[in-house]
């Protein structure tokens, strides 16, 4: 018919005028990689509005973003331990407020379940203390564990389920309000704790060292 | 929802409330309403923090639950709720402007914690205006409350669902999730309070602020015994209603530019009268009497004629301009010529295009197909043929409006999203220098505080150096150009948006 040209050459199904080209073959090259990540624009765009309301606006913007890192609602995630300790550090120390939610307002299951520290529950609070992502004194705490398990029985088992407890905490974000003194002894303690190599677990609570030594010393000292 | 809009969600989450509460929320927008353990198992959270996350999102109407059968309790994301987020500095300052400072403090009060008492507000917003003034004046409570009623009955704050007060206990358990409700009439009943007292100004170690009985401190202390007198009623910000003062704001200045000052004075005295009666998405507001406009339809002769704003069309005509100022500023002026052209006579032909908006026919085609490819305009075909055959069919341009408007929101988002990772990009390169400038400002506030000499001072301050001086300038203005660039933007979002939803209701 008409419309073949011959085997093998190309034909247009449309009227190739219409789009237009010429019926002659010169064809845009056909483009084999992606478009230019920043390509260049004919027309630049619009300078952007000024006026009051919108400096106003802008100052606004960028202190609601200020604020709001500092509210209670901004959990923070845990921060790995910084090479050097900065003196201005603790100046910048931001101290949040702790936020209560209203629990008639929310489901039942929210509440947080092992609420008390204090109490001889050791199965519950090592099983969220395993859970948790641990820090690199965990090593510590399992030999602790073990030891405790082994040794004075529940004054310091208490205290070992303490330290995860006061761990959990202070992973979860800052909480300065510290409203119980035993929670500021527990922060001292983990506090010294990281700051020298030594196991804490190396002399047992309970145990007076003085007292010890001198019961058993025989001999004196040189 | 697209990805677009959870990559954006993502970013405002991350920004305002931190990485663990991102994961979670992006979580739930993208898989819908899930319970408690799912999600911890699904994002590997642990349920602590996962309680803790929901809490938040919850507290800040973000996420919403649902009790289902068998007592299983299911979380659901609002994700437009979250790209709210992008507009808090609009609102905030649109209630300055409506209500001055107080307002303004209430507002933002509202907005970053979610939802309050009104004696939490009260309070906070006292407290923060009496920092402002000068020594010696405080701020009364009074005042504070007389503009939250005022707040409340223009319906810029409403109250939030309450739990039910069930007078006789439920035999069995207690059911796993309150389930409140909200009664139509009280959602601006302000609660009768007497609240008496004075804004107090934060002093480090101060025992007596400014001028205030020491019998009346105890009371307003953080940790105080008394019974708040609202407890259980909370407030949150009504952004429907901000939402209907931008569209009436939008609609007044475009008849002020089409037209002259009086008749958008006209227009805007209606929608004021009409401001409460009417839903913020009814297509039409209340008819009153008033003089004839564009905008305006005739909708009954009582009265001496009963007039009504058509709010569809405004809406409509606004995203349309939005499209065409779009184009022309992408495209060029000619383009924008061609596309009001195919917006006028609704179809046309390639050749007529030519003709009729006067441009050479390689031109015009360039311009089209252009358009064409980025989905401002579609082919229609007509057939002549019942084969279809390409040689004998009649291509048309159109423009639909509506799906235009989709494709640039799409855009908008894709932009914002940009605009906040290159200004978060920004922030990390110079995070060295930052940090520097800021510890720097903290020793010598510290000098300061304990008393230093200039000299001092001076040395310290030269610690940052001058080309780092000037680094920090070029920062501080790319941060300021990205940051008033996405307020811009999501100004574009809300007409498009607004127009979207109102074309969704007619249909």
């Amino acid at each position: 018919m008409a419309g073949n040209k011959g085997r093998g050459r190309a034909a247009y199904t449309f009227n190739i005028e219409a789009v237009g080209f010429s019926k002659g073959e010169k064809l845009p090259d056909v483009v084999l990689k992606p478009p230019p990540l920043f390509p260049d624009t004919d027309y630049k765009p619009v300078p952007l509005k000024t006026g009051e309301g919108e400096e106003y606006m802008l100052a606004l913007k960028q202190e609601l973003r200020e604020t709001m890192k500092r509210m209670p609602y901004f959990i923070e995630t845990p921060e790995e331990r910084q090479d050097i300790e900065r003196y201005s550090k603790r100046y910048m120390k931001v101290y949040k407020e702790e936020w209560i939610p209203d629990w008639r307002r929310l489901p039942r299951e929210m509440m947080p379940r092992n609420k008390c520290k204090k109490g001889p529950k050791p199965k519950k609070a090592k099983d969220a203390g395993k859970g948790t992502p641990l820090t690199n004194t965990e090593d510590v705490l399992k030999k602790m564990e073990e030891l405790e398990k082994r040794g004075d029985g529940e004054k310091s088992d208490e205290e070992n389920e303490e330290k995860e407890g006061s761990k959990e905490k202070s992973k979860e974000g800052d909480d300065d309000d510290d409203d119980d003194a035993a929670e500021q002894e527990e922060y001292d303690e983990e506090e010294q704790e990281e700051e020298n190599d030594y196991i804490n677990s190396y002399f047992e609570d309970g145990d007076d060292f003085g007292a010890d030594s001198d019961d058993n010393m025989d001999e004196a000292t040189y | 929802m697209t990805q677009a809009e959870i990559k954006l969600c993502s970013l405002l989450l991350q920004e305002h409330f931190g990485e663990i509460v991102e994961k979670i929320g992006v979580h739930l927008i993208r898989t819908g309403s899930q319970p408690l353990r799912v999600i911890a198992h699904d994002t590997g959270t642990s349920l602590d923090q996962v309680k803790k996350a929901l809490c938040v999102l919850v507290q800040h109407n973000l996420v919403s639950y649902q009790v289902h059968k068998r007592g299983v309790v299911e979380y659901e994301a609002q994700c437009s709720r979250v790209l709210r987020m992008l507009r808090y500095p609009r609102y905030i300052y649109t209630t300055k402007t409506l209500y001055s400072d107080t307002g303004e403090l209430i507002v933002e009060e509202l907005l970053l914690n979610g939802k309050l008492t009104m004696s939490a507000v009260v309070k906070k917003v006292a407290d923060r205006l009496t920092e402002t003034m000068e020594d010696g004046k405080t701020m009364d409570y009074a005042e504070v409350s007389n503009t939250f009623v005022r707040l409340a009955d223009t319906h810029f704050v409403q109250r939030c669902p309450s739990v039910p007060t069930t007078e006789n206990s439920d035999p069995g358990p207690p059911p796993p999730a309150p389930t409140l409700v909200i009664n139509e009439k009280d959602m601006y009943l302000v609660p009768k309070l007497s609240l008496i007292g004075k804004g107090k100004r934060r002093r480090s170690s101060d025992e007596d602020a400014a001028g205030e009985p020491k019998a009346k401190r105890p009371k307003y202390t953080t940790d105080n015994k008394e019974p708040i007198p609202d407890d259980g009623i909370y407030w949150q910000a009504n952004l429907d209603r901000f939402h209907q003062h931008f569209r009436d704001q939008a609609i007044v200045s475009a008849v002020a530019n089409r037209m002259d000052q009086t008749s958008s004075e006209i227009v805007r005295t209606m929608l004021r009268m009409s401001e409460i009666t009417t839903s913020s998405s009814a297509p039409f507001t209340q008819p009153l009497s008033s003089n004839e406009l564009e905008f305006v339809g005739k909708s009954g002769d009582s009265g001496g004629g009963m007039y009504v704003i058509n709010l569809h069309k405004a809406l409509a005509s606004l995203a349309t301009a939005t499209l065409e100022s779009v184009v022309q500023e992408r495209f060029g002026s000619r383009c924008a010529r061609i596309f009001r052209l195919v917006l006028q006579k609704k179809h046309i032909e390639q050749k007529q295009v030519e003709d009729f908006a006067m441009i050479p026919a390689k031109e015009a085609k360039d311009m089209l197909y252009k358009m064409l490819s980025e989905n401002f305009m579609s082919l229609q075909e007509i057939p002549k043929t019942p084969d279809h055959a390409p040689s004998r069919t009649f291509y048309l341009y159109t423009v639909n409006i509506l799906s235009a408007a989709r494709m640039l929101l799409h855009r908008c988002y894709k932009s914002i999203a940009n605009l906040i990772e290159r200004r978060q990009f920004e922030t990390k390169e110079n995070k060295r220098l930052l940090e520097k400038s800021q510890r720097v400002e903290a020793i010598i506030a510290s000098m300061q505080a304990t008393g230093a000499e200039e000299a001092q001072l001076q040395e310290i301050e030269e610690m940052i150096t001058a080309p780092e001086r000037q680094q920090l300038e070029t920062l501080k203005r790319n941060v300021n150009k990205l940051d008033a660039s996405e307020i811009q933007v999501d100004e574009t979002i809300f007409l498009l948006e607004s127009y979207i939803e109102c074309t969704m209701k007619r249909q």
